[in-house]
């Protein structure tokens, strides 16, 4: 199926207690596509996120990360902060975690933590106001206020992201995680609550990461016209398991999908495709 | 083993008046989330009321020491569980949905305050009664001579406690008010909305944190003979300590981590310096927390992401 | 609440007939009766129903006159709606504050040269000022509550005693030994608790504040135990003492003696060690790891996605701060030239974290006018000698119901693009662990 995913999620299997959320999962995501993951509410998408964002340790199974530069990681051997540190996963999440009390550049230059310790010498630099610093600090400026105007913030960039409305949170959000400069984003239900004009706007940021970064995304999203228009390749779950994988138009047409969807059996849902076209 | 058991008991003594503490910290950081510090301070206000009484039924001429006994714990719980009620009402409701450290500040506040009101009242020298409960058994005499004793003190300080946390359990587990505060420990506007008065929940909730310690204040002056102005400060935070090893929120916690801090204390004294036994207690707890972020009986904090 | 209408004269005085029964069997015991040592050492009591008639007739005056007021004032939480003016105003103002307060600061000296119990007081509350902006880095920065900042105060203060003494090494070479030294004991304790969330953190550093004057309480051959350290050397101006011998600095400069030189060192020995404060945190707060602290106080799981390493972030701020306490510490020691157990106990960890979240937790300006408030506040009630803490301690429940975010109620930002304007304190988050 694949010829060189990006990340290749191999037998992943989650449980709590005696919840399984997660069963048996397999699937890849290519390299500079878009790959989303769907399935109703409850499917375990959420937490296949965590684990691959480090936030869970999976019950058993792999995560492959394999960089442009061929170097392979194990996600499930880092944790927490170092899988957006070493592994380059950068997320969203479902009820945007902005930092609410700090401006919108603010946020984006937090995100730049890493780059800006090395280039402050661990703050001893820094501290005592090197040049070197100086012009790490303004590149750092430079890059938060690209990706501002390409979210179209600019003029925000000095209010509290707190206060931004919703649809520019969950963009000020996207551009953060892309301030870390990840190989892969991982984005969680990103077209949650936009109206119509800012999903399209978001599909349009979305493809020019895809364009511009060569970012590859895996997103989880429940808004269909969000992603039947961008995305490459689509895995559906259900009941913690994968239950179809292909293009957008492939799994439309799936029974089994849609069966997923409406709560209903297999053939009534053939029945209600078929009443349908 | 004598000089061991004699310990024990002893530890579960001074446990079970630290269990009593505990409980309304617990009871109050599980509905309203906050650390009330002036909690160990209505202890030592329970304990002079208690004393107060006592001396005053004396002066009377009442000799029945039953019959005081229960006029003493009655008073001291009622009058202690209003000053409780009162501490809520003035330094915590009006910053119930403050911002965290807020409430706090005022309970530090509060605890100052309590503190030098009783200094100023009833001055700052420590007051000594003459031993009211006396006698005990011997239960066991070893061949150096040690005995090991129980005192009536120490069987009374057992039974208070094991029959109020017996009656406590019950109001919490069985009662309209029990099921009004674990609805308001889960989520407060919910249970607003469903009918449940939760200023009259939570005020209920001071009270008989208030009214528990007054009983562990009065325990202490039968158990140490005495009660001082300051003795709040220590005995709240060893308190609280017991409250947050057991697993704060957790009532069966409470008492767990209070008979442990009280069993470490003796034992600590016994075996090795009594000098160092609150650092002993003390270090415990940062020992076990590292292993057990909350507690012995907490539930683990789930995080959402 | 009665919003809308104005409660009459029979609601009012309802409450404040409530307030007085409720008043009166609260004092019933404890006002009402004092207990005595008897002729006999046995406990006698007498009444003082005089007494408890007043307290209860003040308790119902006094509730009228706060529902009146309250009446006045509107209700509770109503947000009065300030002009636009008279906001911009008061921000105009309060760029001028911070100046004109430093700029008068420097010249307390001079102007009350003759005036020892005011500089006395200066020191006082600039060792306050001082203790604040360190504990603001952990508290107010990276919102982690820590109730045993005095520990690190101690250490500091310890630090320097026990080297001065028993090494004689001189008050410089201490400084940074006191600072290394405290910082070094605050990764000791926070590298294992750290991972506590919210309250356990609270109560593991009240603990440790308290393990460490247990300790020095007890541990007699080190620290002298209840008793203290004596004759801990002076601080002298690099070398020179400020002593009336010939070597001493008044000698050199070829005037006159007096006692009075040593204390307008001090002093402005510990306002360059406050401002040195504040300028590292200031300097911090736009490095990317000040940032990372104050991100950490608003959403630590953000941070983690983030790939901040949360734990030495953590360590970061609380190494910082405690190092800034030991510095207090060694100079709070070599002032006093003694030091006991009695100097580090709770009620200065709660002063000083009440400095803190008074001063509107993050604010510089606002912590060093909160410790003026709260210090000088606290000598102005010197003269209510026994109910002094009473006091001290209504006016914190009252600050707090008052201002529940502190006086200064915004945060600056870091770093702008066009406009530098200040954050609503509403918005920023106060820190989970």
């Amino acid at each position: 199926m694949s010829v060189d995913p990006i990340l290749f999620v191999d037998h992943l299997s989650m449980r709590f207690g005696g919840i399984v959320a997660v069963n048996d999962l397999s699937f890849g995501a290519e390299r500079r596509q878009i790959t989303a993951l769907i399935g109703p509410n409850g499917a375990g998408k959420t937490t296949v996120f965590n684990c691959i964002t480090g936030f869970y340790k999976p019950t058993s199974g792999s995560m492959r990360l394999k960089h442009d530069d061929g170097h392979k990681i194990q996600l499930e051997q880092l944790n927490d902060f170092r899988i957006s540190k070493q592994a380059k996963v950068a997320r969203t999440f479902q009820n945007i975690r902005l930092f609410p009390g700090m401006t919108a550049l603010e946020n984006l230059m937090v995100a730049q933590h890493n780059a800006l310790m090395r280039a402050s010498g661990l703050t001893f630099l820094g501290l005592i106001g090197a040049p070197s610093w100086r012009v790490a600090e303004k590149k750092a400026i430079d890059l938060a206020r690209t990706w501002l105007e390409r979210i179209d913030l600019l003029d925000r960039a000095d209010d509290a992201a707190g206060n931004l409305p919703y649809g520019d949170q969950r963009r000020l959000e996207i551009a953060r995680a892309m301030c870390t400069e990840p190989a892969l984003l991982c984005l969680d239900e990103p077209a949650a609550g936009l109206n119509a004009r800012e999903s399209a706007s978001l599909s349009e940021l979305l493809l020019s990461i895809r364009a511009e970064q060569g970012t590859s995304i895996l997103l989880i999203e429940h808004d269909m016209s969000v992603v039947m228009e961008i995305s490459d390749h689509v895995v559906v779950m259900d009941y913690g398991v994968k239950i179809a994988e292909g293009t957008p138009q492939h799994v439309r047409d799936d029974p089994k999908v849609i069966a997923a969807y409406l709560g209903a059996d297999e053939e009534e849902a053939i029945a209600v495709m078929e009443s349908g076209t | 083993m004598d000089y061991f058991a004699q310990q024990l008991i002893n530890g579960l003594v001074l446990g079970s008046i630290y269990g009593l503490i505990a409980i309304g910290y617990t009871m109050v950081y599980g509905i309203v989330g906050m650390i009330n510090f002036a909690h160990g301070d209505i202890f030592m206000i329970g304990g002079f009321i208690a004393l107060i009484t006592f001396l005053i039924l004396v002066s009377f001429g009442l000799t029945a020491i039953p019959l005081i006994l229960l006029i003493v714990l009655l008073v001291s719980m009622a009058i202690t569980a209003l000053y409780g009620w009162t501490v809520e009402r003035i330094a915590y409701r009006p910053l119930r949905h403050s911002f965290r450290l807020a409430p706090m500040l005022s309970a530090i506040g509060m605890s100052f305050v309590l503190t030098n009101y009783s200094q100023v009242s009833q001055g700052a020298r420590v007051k000594p009664v003459p031993p009211i409960i006396t006698g005990g058994y011997t239960l066991h005499e070893g061949p150096g001579g040690f005995v090991v004793q129980l005192s009536n003190i120490q069987i009374i300080v057992v039974i208070t406690t094991v029959v109020l946390l017996a009656l406590f359990t019950w109001l919490v587990s069985s009662t309209r008010l029990g099921r009004d505060m674990r609805a308001c420990e889960q989520d407060q506007t919910m249970a607003a909305l469903l009918g449940v008065d939760v200023d009259r929940t939570i005020s209920m909730t001071f009270v008989i944190g208030a009214a528990l310690a007054a009983v562990a204040g009065m325990m202490y002056l039968l158990y140490y003979g005495l009660v001082d102005f300051f003795m709040g400060f220590v005995a709240g935070i060893k308190a609280f300590t017991a409250a947050v090893l057991g697993g704060i929120g957790s009532l069966p916690g409470a008492m767990l981590g209070g008979l442990l801090i009280g069993l470490i204390e003796t034992l600590w004294s016994a075996y090795f310096s009594v000098e160092y036994k609150d650092v002993a207690a003390f270090s415990i707890l940062i020992v076990v927390l590292i292993f057990l972020p909350t507690g012995l009986l907490g539930r683990p904090e789930v995080e959402k992401v | 609440m009665q919003a809308s209408r104005a409660p009459g004269v029979a609601f009012i005085f309802k409450k404040a007939l409530i307030s007085a029964l409720v008043a009166l069997v609260l004092f019933s015991l404890m006002i009402g009766v004092r207990t005595e040592p008897g002729p006999q050492g046995l406990l006698i009591y007498e009444t003082r129903f005089g007494e408890l008639a007043a307290m209860v007739a003040t308790v119902f005056g006094g509730s009228i006159v706060v529902e009146l007021l309250r009446q006045w004032w509107g209700p509770v939480g109503t947000v009065r709606v300030v002009p636009p003016q008279v906001t911009s105003a008061l921000a105009v103002a309060g760029r001028w504050v911070a100046p004109v307060l430093l700029v008068f600061t420097f010249l307390v000296p001079v102007i009350f040269y003759n005036e020892r119990y005011i500089l006395d007081l200066g020191i006082l509350v600039l060792t306050y000022v001082m203790l604040g902006w360190g504990l603001n880095v952990v508290v107010g920065l990276a919102g982690l509550l820590d109730l045993g900042y005095v520990a690190f105060y101690a250490v500091g203060a310890y630090s320097y005693a026990l080297l001065a003494t028993n090494f004689g090494l001189s008050f410089w070479v201490c400084l940074p030994l006191a600072g290394i030294l405290a910082a070094f004991w605050g990764v000791l304790l926070g590298f294992p608790v750290l991972r506590l969330r919210g309250d356990y953190l609270a109560i593991v550093t009240l603990a440790f504040g308290e393990i460490i004057r247990l300790v020095i309480i007890n541990w007699q051959s080190l620290t002298g135990g209840p008793n203290g350290v004596t004759g801990i050397p002076r601080p002298t101006m690099f070398g020179i003492p400020l002593s009336p011998g010939d070597d001493g600095l008044a000698a050199l400069l070829g005037i006159e003696f007096s006692p009075t030189h040593r204390i307008v060192f001090l002093f402005y020995l510990i306002l360059a060690l406050a401002l040195l404060t504040n300028w590292v945190t200031i300097r911090l707060r736009r490095l990317p790891i000040g940032r990372a602290w104050e991100a950490l106080r608003e959403d630590e799981v953000a941070c983690r996605a983030l790939g901040i390493n949360t734990t030495t972030t953590k360590l970061t701020a609380f190494a910082t701060g405690a190092m800034f306490g030991g510095f207090a510490g060694a100079f709070f020691a070599t002032r006093q030239g003694f030091i006991s157990p009695e100097s580090f106990t709770f009620q200065e960890s709660a002063l000083v974290l009440a400095i803190v979240v008074l001063g509107g937790m993050g604010s510089q300006l606002g912590v060093a006018l909160a410790a003026l408030a709260m210090i000088g506040g606290f000598e102005l009630f010197r003269g209510l000698d026994q109910y002094r803490m009473l006091v001290f301690g209504m006016a914190m429940v009252l600050l707090m119901i008052w201002r529940p975010r502190g006086l200064i109620g915004h945060r600056a930002p870091t770093v702008f693009l066009e406009r530098n304007q200040a954050i609503s304190s509403d918005l920023v988050k106060e820190g989970h662990g």
